[in-house]
């Protein structure tokens, strides 16, 4: 039996105008449920408010209407049960890698020895052995990100909250990552919340596939990814992967069209 | 460009000051009454220094300008802190503040003197009113532009209000506010002289006036650039502390 661990009630949220005019819907009253170890992938348009669901997921923005429930338990602001990674790279520069893991276990009081144990071990995981004590600046976008990861993996969150987090990198870069996420994924089955507006990696890395139409933002197909795990990147040339993607282009296509009206 | 080249340029253009000033004086298109040579100015100062006790007056404004500065960084850097993470604070604050660093800190000297004497207590004063309020606002708009991504996600990593402060806001602002400092205490030796031109009895402004009585523009110039030696070492070293202490704000450079 699978166990919803996020609940999305009723969630809206409009912006008010900056000159008197009227108020602009961002998101309509969305409903998602996630069952613990889902790895589900938010796909839309830019501007169809999927970041703004995932902000308000994690407690950085208010909705308008509605509630997030998590382990059903009102959010009410952000917390460590929920680790963020951004699209923009967030570590903190005059932090190396090793303490910007840290910081959030050292935010939590745990006796050093300990931080550094956790640490270690997802440095290792994310490959940045031998980088502990570089600082943000020294490193490329892929591996800040990460460190990134890493660092919101380390906290022990209940759920992993990812904002386009790999939309700054480079193909080649991207590809790695999302093999190295899933692989995480794989052995530590967190339940994950990825934001993208890339079909390939919204397909490729989500066991479900929430397409958002075109602003203001509701939530128009919620799609099951029937491709076994652990999943290789060469799944992306099978027949199976094409057809889904095919049919998500479809529904993706028409919300960037009517955006565009 | 490679850093010797930055070095012989720079000091290349202290030579031709020099040298032009030296046509000016000692080529005669200049009178002596209003402008002394600069051979002239080397032997007062050496007389400045060696029978007039010149050094204790070096000692005495050098003590003015840190001691001022220090009660005024001390203060403000709190201050400036908190109205840089705290916006009530800083609505409370920032009016008045913006309004007291417009006060021309030496039109306060006759008031000071009223007040505090003509002792080392007013001289500090004046120190203190013209910095303070420039480094609060200077220190709380560094503060306040911290990146608004970087807060958010040490939020999201189970920061609080005060542990951003501590650990984000304070971190990430602390390369500028050095030079911040840096800058401020610049301005701090201003401030000092006209302090001392008026109702002093020792230090660089209060030997500059005595020599206008003299005429002695020799004196003058003499202590006009050293207070520009003491001015460039002070940056210089600020400067180098600065990167010492952030190599990590270097590498973004």
């Amino acid at each position: 039996m699978t166990m919803t661990i996020l609940d999305v009630r009723g969630v809206s949220r409009s912006f008010a105008a900056m000159h008197g005019g009227a108020a602009t819907l961002a998101l309509q009253a969305t409903d998602l449920q996630v069952v613990e170890n889902d790895f589900v992938t938010i796909l839309g348009p830019s501007g169809c408010g999927k970041s703004t669901l995932l902000r308000i997921v994690a407690g950085l923005d208010s909705p308008t209407s509605g509630e997030v429930l998590l382990d059903a338990r009102r959010i009410e602001g952000p917390g460590p049960d929920r680790g963020m990674v951004f699209q923009s790279y967030t570590l903190f520069p005059w932090l190396t890698v090793l303490q910007n893991i840290c910081f959030g276990l050292r935010e939590r009081g745990l006796p050093l020895a300990q931080q550094l144990e956790i640490a270690h071990g997802f440095i290792a995981k994310v490959g940045l052995r031998g980088f502990e004590q570089h600082h943000p600046k020294q490193l490329s976008g892929g591996m800040q990100q990460r460190t990134a990861i890493a660092r919101a993996l380390a906290n022990g969150p209940r759920m992993l909250l990812m904002d386009e987090p790999f939309g700054a990198l480079d193909h080649q870069t991207r590809e790695l990552m999302q093999e190295l996420l899933l692989g995480i994924w794989e052995d530590e089955k967190k339940t994950v919340l990825f934001v993208t507006h890339d079909i390939d990696e919204a397909v490729f890395m989500g066991s479900r596939v929430v397409v958002m139409s075109a602003r203001p933002g509701r939530i128009k197909l919620d799609r099951a990814v029937d491709l076994a795990h652990p999943r290789h990147y060469s799944v992306k040339t099978t027949p199976r992967f094409v057809e889904i993607k095919a049919e998500l282009t479809e529904q993706v296509r028409a919300e960037v069209l009517a955006s565009q009206r | 460009m490679a850093p010797g080249a930055r070095i012989a340029l720079g000091v290349s253009f202290f030579i031709v000051f020099v040298a032009a000033w030296a046509l000016a004086t000692l080529g005669g298109f200049v009178s002596k009454t209003f402008l002394a040579d600069p051979l002239t100015m080397v032997r007062a100062g050496w007389t400045l220094l060696t029978e007039m006790g010149f050094a204790k007056d070096i000692g005495m404004t050098v003590w003015r300008v840190v001691g001022g500065f220090v009660i005024a960084a001390v203060l403000a850097l709190p201050l400036g802190i908190a109205m840089g993470a705290y916006k009530p604070v800083e609505a409370f604050f920032e009016p008045f503040v913006s309004f007291a660093r417009y006060l021309p800190a030496s039109a306060f000297i006759p008031l000071l003197i009223l007040w505090a004497g003509i002792g080392e207590a007013q001289k500090l004063a004046v120190i203190f009113i013209g910095s303070f309020f420039q480094l609060v606002l200077m220190i709380a708009v560094t503060v306040g532009h911290t990146r608004r991504d970087l807060v958010e996600a040490a939020y999201t990593l189970g920061s609080t209000d005060r542990s951003v402060v501590r650990r984000v806001l304070i971190p990430g602002a602390a390369p500028e506010i050095c030079e911040i400092l840096r800058m401020v205490l610049g301005w701090a030796w201003t401030y000092v002289i006209v302090a001392e031109l008026i109702g002093a009895s020792s230090g660089i402004g209060h030997m500059i006036t005595d020599s206008q009585a003299l005429l002695a523009t020799d004196q003058i110039i003499f202590g006009i650039i050293v207070i520009g030696l003491i001015g460039l070492a002070s940056d210089i070293g600020f400067k180098a502390l600065n990167r010492r202490a952030f190599p990590w704000a270097q590498l973004a450079r």
